[in-house]
């Protein structure tokens, strides 16, 4: 018995040592001495299986019968290849050769890698599809995707406001190459400063983003990379004309300077000065307006070096009329003559970056990047003066890299924020300063096959909303081919400026009521909330054409927020949170080419946006419960010289609307509780003649869908009544664009 | 004596050790054709124990490598490769793993699209 343990015990043993086949390779030398050679390779000819010869020169290599040649190889010998009938010990001397057989080759990387939180819900825009809305700006590029929904935002400005999971911008953080931009001052108006054809690809990330960039993201982040010197064409033109009078010139100069530099000038204009007023209210449908924006970049890339770096100027100087047609700024500003206003923004921003990968070790990285940023806005709307000053710093050091493996990243650094914002609302002045600094710890962990996860955690200390931690989760798994679910969990904390995100609301004549209760931002406690989701989706090929169907849902949960409660017809109350305040938010969407070069994108969403007001519990008013949304894009196949047409439709169709109420006006100005639903259509169609040349024309709102009276009041703008911010279609019916592009 | 000799041994060995670099650059060619090969081999070089990082060029099809030394060798790495579907220099595929690759990395056949495109 034990006896029979023991063979047992060692037949193992025996079984895989008959499997192995052992030997020492050496270095055939005149003297014969026994030089062993370590590192050689050692494998069976067509086979998977191979091994290298430790330090004394051994290996032991698996041995099947299957195979009988085995090869002895190591560069500066002949490789040479042996018959093997039995897994008997060898001794092999290889001769040295005069040639290399093998160069080792230096791997040419780009050095600028971007890594992809595949864990997080992050859909890109690339520049095909930001040329399907070819107007004009960045708040006009999301009009192809049912990620971001576009909201009108006045009546009189003709801003679009973007919302992410049914909120509006200022909870979303939208960054320029990961720095952030729009916020603060430029709130309002930001995402007009940046024309459509600098951008080349917009990131969109939906659910608490990463920790990197900051604590302030709560429902989602924007980020848009610019046309870069070095990639750009050397001469882009762009010119567009609506016929509402809009003229726009968009120019682009890209030349190396250096082996190494690369520059960059892209200068953009655009006004309209003629005078639009349809609705015969009159008031403009769309302001007169007149902006530059002058650009320049330096890039340098030395990949040997593992050194980038970017150097931006930008300056933007924009003036914009509104308000009654025939207002005369010069004789009738801050009088009763008529009702206008202006809003002049001067802005200049500046940054660098600067990364270094380290050339031996691709997977580690130092990032450095430092902006500074300052925006003067002067402005006033009817008898309401609002003016702001924003001066802005941002600097943040970034340090990336690897535990044992690109299984286990992690990107680690420090941040810096300081904000002063000086800003006088009538004859009250308000100013304050925001420092905060910040330290940052992310780990991304796959195990390459179904799981992959991306933990974050911040601490700040911030001279108002005092010192705190940030917690960031994104965790996406493959339950089964092509497929994969995510989930993401954060929590995210912003200084609300109040005047500068709600400006509109001082084209009425609703007074301002401060409802503070001494906190550190206007009287007001910082908001701060918590956001979680869920997501799927599904690829599949129908037809034998690629498509995918995305189901998720979000929740955001305010546990303070600065609510902005104009229920009351006569004010606009800023008080903080009382109860609750949430946001769900559920989307499905598809995606197929239903047809050879025919792509159909189809989407629903649902919002429950619900806020605790002075007067209850509300949906939050001018937000669709229901949307629909519709896209279908054709494009011929391109022919050798680039020669194609491209035709592109969408539809979007927003059911009712909750309307503040309007019972404190008189009858006739009462606009009930809802706003009924409607549909907007718009398409282009896009004819490139060939690689350097292309035309476009295109349509928006073609059915001419129009608010019949957007400006309540309009007949007496001095009057308690007046009010230009209940808006829920658009003021503007059907607008015909052209342009063209051209680049060498 | 017989202690001398152990302590002798463990000396040369960690020499030895020392020679070994714990951030070994290499490259070498693997056999292949779209972006679905790529994902396979760098996904089946990251799993040996010891490859820190992993990226194979489609144009190029070079794989390039950093390793720690001590840990794993290029034999250990290109079988894992081979064993996957994908041949190198040295290991060739078996006919089993390659036969389950996607019809668009079947790097072998001389009349597959994508691989003429290149």
């Amino acid at each position: 018995m034990k006896k029979l343990l023991i063979i047992l015990l060692w037949l193992p043993i025996i079984v895989t040592a008959q499997q192995k086949l052992e030997g020492t390779v050496m270095e055939a030398n005149p003297n014969n001495n026994n030089v062993p050679l370590s590192g050689a390779n050692v494998y069976w000819l067509n086979s998977a299986i191979g091994t290298i010869t430790s330090t004394d020169g051994s290996f032991s290599i698996p041995y099947d019968d299957k195979y009988n040649k085995l090869i002895i190889s190591f560069v500066g010998f002949r490789s040479d290849t042996l018959t093997i009938d039995a897994p008997r010990p060898i001794r092999h001397w290889l001769s040295p050769t005069n040639q290399l057989d093998e160069v080792v080759v230096e791997q040419k990387k780009d050095a600028v890698e971007k890594a992809l939180f595949s864990a997080q819900n992050v859909v890109t825009i690339n520049s095909a599809e930001l040329l399907k809305a070819a107007c004009c700006n960045l708040s006009e590029s999301f009009e192809t995707n049912p990620a971001i929904d576009v909201n009108f935002n006045d009546a009189l400005t003709g801003t679009r406001q973007i919302q992410m999971l049914g909120l509006t911008s200022p909870y979303l953080l939208i960054t320029q190459e990961n720095i952030p931009m729009v916020r603060g001052a430029s709130q309002a108006f930001g995402l007009t400063y940046t024309p459509g054809t600098w951008v080349e690809s917009i990131q969109i990330t939906k659910g608490a983003g990463s920790v990197v960039n900051g604590f302030e993201s709560i429902s989602g982040q924007i980020n848009t990379e610019l046309q870069k010197p070095m990639t750009d064409v050397p001469l882009f033109v762009n010119g567009y004309g609506n016929l509402n009078g809009r003229l726009e010139l968009n120019t682009h100069f890209n030349t190396k300077v250096s082996p190494h530099w690369s520059t960059g000038l892209y200068l953009h204009g655009n006004q309209r000065k003629v005078e639009v007023d349809n609705n015969d209210d009159g008031f403009l449908d769309i302001p007169l307006a007149n902006q530059i924006n002058i650009s320049n970049r330096w890039q340098y890339q030395n990949p040997e070096k593992g050194l980038v770096s970017f150097i931006n100027v930008r300056f933007l100087n924009d003036e914009k009329q509104l308000g009654e047609t025939g207002f005369n700024p010069n004789t009738d500003r801050f009088t009763t003559n008529a009702w206008g206003s202006e809003i002049d923004t001067q802005r200049f921003d500046g940054s660098v970056k600067l990364g270094y990968v380290f050339p031996e070790l691709p997977f580690q990285s130092f990032g450095f990047q430092a902006s500074y940023s300052n925006h003067s806005q002067e402005s006033y709307y009817g008898l309401n003066q609002y003016n702001i000053d924003h001066e802005s710093v941002y600097s943040n050091l970034l340090f990336s890299s690897i535990i044992g493996s690109t299984q286990h990243k992690f990107k680690t650094g420090i941040s810096f924020a300081y904000d002063n914002y000086d800003e006088q609302v009538n004859t009250e002045l308000f100013n304050r300063t925001d420092r905060s600094a910040g330290a940052f710890f992310e780990y991304s962990y796959t195990n390459l096959e179904k799981l992959s996860l991306t933990a974050g955690a911040r601490l700040d200390a911030h001279n108002r909303l005092g010192t705190f931690f940030t917690p960031r989760l994104h965790v996406r798994y493959t339950p089964w081919e092509k497929a994969s679910l995510r989930g993401s969990f954060g929590l995210g904390r912003r200084a609300a400026n109040i005047f500068a995100e709600n400006q509109r609301l001082f084209a009425s004549s609703r007074s301002l009521v401060l409802n503070g209760n001494g906190g550190n931002v206007y009287g007001f406690d910082a908001e701060k909330a918590l956001n979680f989701g869920f997501g799927f989706l599904q690829r599949f090929s129908l037809w034998n054409r690629p498509g995918s169907l995305s189901l998720d849902f979000y929740r955001t949960d305010f546990e303070n927020q600065v609510v902005v409660d104009w229920e009351n017809a006569r004010e606009v109350r800023f008080s903080n949170l009382e109860g609750d305040s949430f946001a769900n938010s559920f989307q499905a969407e598809v995606n197929h080419e239903v047809l050879p070069n025919v792509e159909l994108r189809m989407a629903y969403k649902y919002y429950d946006v619900q806020t605790t007001y002075q007067t209850g519990q509300l949906q939050k008013p001018l937000q669709a419960q229901h949307r629909y949304f519709a896209n279908v894009g054709y494009n011929t196949q391109p022919k050798e010289n680039g020669a194609q047409w491209r035709f592109d439709y969408t539809l979007n169709i927003l059911g009712r609307q909750r309307l503040p109420s309007t019972v404190a006006n008189p009858e006739e100005l009462q606009l009930g509780d809802f706003a009924e639903g409607y549909s907007l259509m718009n398409a282009q169609v896009t004819k490139v003649f060939s690689n350097a040349f292309e035309i476009y024309l295109g349509g928006e709102n073609l059915t001419g869908t129009r608010q019949s009276n957007p400006i309540l009041g309009a007949n007496d703008p001095f009057g308690t009544n007046f009010d230009t911010t209940i808006v829920f279609a658009p003021i503007l019916g059907q607008m015909v664009y052209v342009g063209f592009r051209f680049k060498t | 004596m017989k202690q001398y000799f152990l302590i002798l041994a463990l000396m040369l060995f960690s020499v030895g050790l020392s020679a070994q670099k714990k951030n070994k650059k290499l490259t070498f060619e693997v056999d292949g054709v779209c972006a679905m090969c790529k994902n396979r081999i760098e996904k089946a070089a990251l799993k040996v124990k010891g490859v820190k990082f992993a990226a194979w060029d489609i144009p190029t099809h070079e794989l390039s490598l950093v390793i720690d030394e001590n840990k794993t060798n290029v034999m250990e790495i290109k079988s894992a490769v081979a064993s996957v579907g994908h041949d190198t220099k040295e290991l060739k595929a078996p006919q089993e793993a390659y036969d389950k690759i996607d019809p668009c990395c079947k790097y072998r056949d001389p009349n597959n699209e994508h691989h003429r495109k290149h």
